[in-house]
């Protein structure tokens, strides 16, 4: 593989931390998070002032920026996700952009709105597969288990949910503390992937590029959401020319799957054994003759 | 004294164009509940289409602010009918509306960076600048033509809700969607209504905005202030809008003159949590417990 192909999928891993996370807080417990970059770039500045100023190893650097990311999400959330309507969504995104501005304006610490230069590169593609797959299998058996099916039911019916017993503020909250400390992890790598940051790249464009991913994968899918990640970051890439329609086509991806196909691309969909064998044998059925006779 | 008095001058002719942003936020919210993000898109189009009548027409000023209020009153109504109608229809939840507002967002803004260019344009000096002395204060006379069109445009819009037959149709609606359908209001009538009027307003805003700064695709960026005033005056009030705006312009202001310029955005939004935090309703929305 060239450099270049490398550079693309240790990004996509990266981005994929963070939608994976954004996934099961939007997707599967249904909490609008405007701000994921404000998490990215807690996690991010964290992970880049222990390295670089202090020396840390990656490793402590990493698990700082997960506690930091979490304990954000714990002070935002605890008073927004009591709330019904936008107030979370409007809660994220003000966070974000006050992150943003802190970060920009106490220079001493972050370097102010030039960043923080010459990050030591740590992140290689087997350290970016390694920790896409930890997140994998976090995720993906969470929202297997018992709690990922109390998750989905707050999405659908919150007051139902609440009825049969489920405790809708700690979910929501488990979730979202789930989800900060993926993107303060995703943050961290990328700090050390990209090897300098400022506050520019943590901006409200970061925040919609994420949810635009899980939008296009499909809420209720973590197969979508990979799918959609190494679509849509690799896709800018190839198509350099088309760069600038980029976002204009995103715009019109977001409102037309929210007409058309709320669920988004891969439905809930999963790809599982059993569901590979039985759309295999639902392919088979179709190529039956006496079917397609009947069909015909 | 004089600079304090001088900065809630300031503060208040930069409120009062929030407001008229604010005002489309709240009126949006108080009838389908959810938070309009395109509406950023539609104030800086307006802005757009005045600088297209002025400069590339050559209208007077006059018809050119009034291509960019019809314009983008007719854009708001097209918006809503595009990406939030068929949503609506399908009783979709509300999450969807603000996810397809994001969307529309997106689409605004980026397309209009691809087709007219991603630079700042300034709008032909169609204003008086220099400032008048009032005993020692010294008040932009831009500052103050702002302020009256302003306050003009929000006096007729509360006078049309609060005053009219049409107003109260559309509080009827934003009270109970359902039941003012069976007192035989037409709420697509309503809510296109409803949307022209933000939009309108909006679009007067985004003119003032581009005579009093500048013009460029991201200035929907500055209606981020305008939410956060509807916020702090209470989604859906329209009168909550107004004091909410003309208060974050004028806080912003001194925080702007006697903290540091470089917080005052950071001072915004930290109010806007603070509000959250302690009265989520804002100052003026009724506390009420949306069901689920």
């Amino acid at each position: 593989m060239s450099e270049y192909t490398i550079g693309i999928l240790i990004l996509a891993c990266v981005n994929l931390i963070s939608v994976l996370g954004l996934s099961l807080l939007t997707g599967f417990t249904g909490q609008f998070n405007f701000g994921q970059a404000g998490f990215m770039a807690i996690g991010a500045y964290t992970a880049a002032i222990l390295t670089t100023r202090l020396g840390a190893p990656m490793a402590v650097a990493i698990a700082a920026a997960m506690a930091m990311s979490g304990l954000a999400s714990v002070l935002i959330g605890y008073p927004t996700l009591r709330l019904k309507g936008d107030y979370f969504a409007i809660g994220t995104l003000g966070f974000a952009e006050a992150i943003r501005l802190v970060i920009e304006n106490f220079d001493k610490l972050t370097g102010g709105s030039r960043g923080i230069p010459r990050i030591q590169t740590y992140t290689t593609l087997p350290v970016a597969l390694a920790a896409v797959a930890v997140a994998l299998v976090v995720v993906a058996s969470y929202i297997g288990s018992t709690h990922g099916r109390n998750c989905i039911a707050i999405r659908e019916d919150e007051m139902a949910a609440e009825a049969i017993g489920v405790d809708a503020f700690r979910y929501k909250q488990v979730s979202f503390a789930i989800n900060a400390v993926l993107a303060g992890l995703s943050g961290a790598l990328l700090a050390h992937y990209v090897g300098f940051i400022q506050p520019s790249m943590f901006g409200l464009v970061k925040s919609t590029e994420m949810i635009v991913i899980v939008i296009f994968g499909g809420m209720q899918s973590l197969t979508g959401a990979v799918i959609a990640t190494f679509l849509l970051t690799a896709l800018p890439e190839v198509l350099r020319a088309a760069m600038a329609w980029r976002l204009v086509l995103y715009g019109v991806l977001v409102v037309f799957i929210m007409i058309v196909r709320p669920e988004g691309v891969m439905g809930t969909w999963e790809l599982s054994p059993r569901n590979v064998k039985a759309a295999f044998a639902r392919l088979r059925s179709k190529a039956r003759p006496e079917r397609a006779g009947k069909a015909g | 004294m004089n600079m304090v008095l001088q900065q809630i001058i300031n503060g208040i002719s930069i409120g009062a164009v929030y407001a008229l942003i604010s005002v489309g936020y709240s009126l949006v919210y108080s009838i389908l509940k959810f938070s309009n993000f395109a509406h950023g898109g539609v104030m800086m189009l307006g802005s757009y289409f005045g600088l297209l009548g002025l400069q590339y027409l050559g209208l007077p000023f006059p018809l050119a602010m009034a291509l960019a209020i019809v314009g983008s009153g007719l854009l708001a109504v097209l918006n809503e009918r595009v990406a939030y109608r068929p949503i609506r229809n399908r009783n979709s939840p509300l999450l969807y509306l603000l996810i397809s507002s994001l969307g529309v967002s997106i689409f605004f803004e980026n397309f209009t960076i691809v087709t007219i260019g991603p630079n700042f344009r300034t709008y032909p000096p169609v204003l008086p600048t220099d400032s008048l002395m009032f005993g020692g204060l010294s008040v932009g006379r831009l500052d103050i033509i702002i302020f009256v069109m302003a306050a003009v445009t929000l006096s007729l819009l509360t006078w049309l809700v609060y005053g009219t037959k049409i107003g109260n149709a559309i509080r009827a609606t934003s009270y109970n969607m359902r039941v003012s359908r069976l007192m035989g209001i037409n709420p697509d009538m309503i809510v296109a209504l409803v949307f022209f009027l933000a939009g309108a307003s909006a679009g007067l805003g985004g003119v003032l905005f581009g005579i009093k700064y500048t013009v460029w695709p991201q200035m929907g960026i500055l209606t981020l202030k305008a939410f956060i005033a509807a916020v702090v005056g209470g989604l859906g009030s329209l009168p909550g809008a107004v004091v909410g705006a003309l208060l974050l312009g004028t806080a912003e202001t001194f925080a702007a003159a006697f903290v540091s310029s470089a917080f005052r955005d950071l001072f915004s939004f930290a109010l806007m949590i603070l509000i959250i935090l302690v009265r989520p309703a804002g100052l003026f929305g009724k506390i009420t417990e949306e069901k689920a």
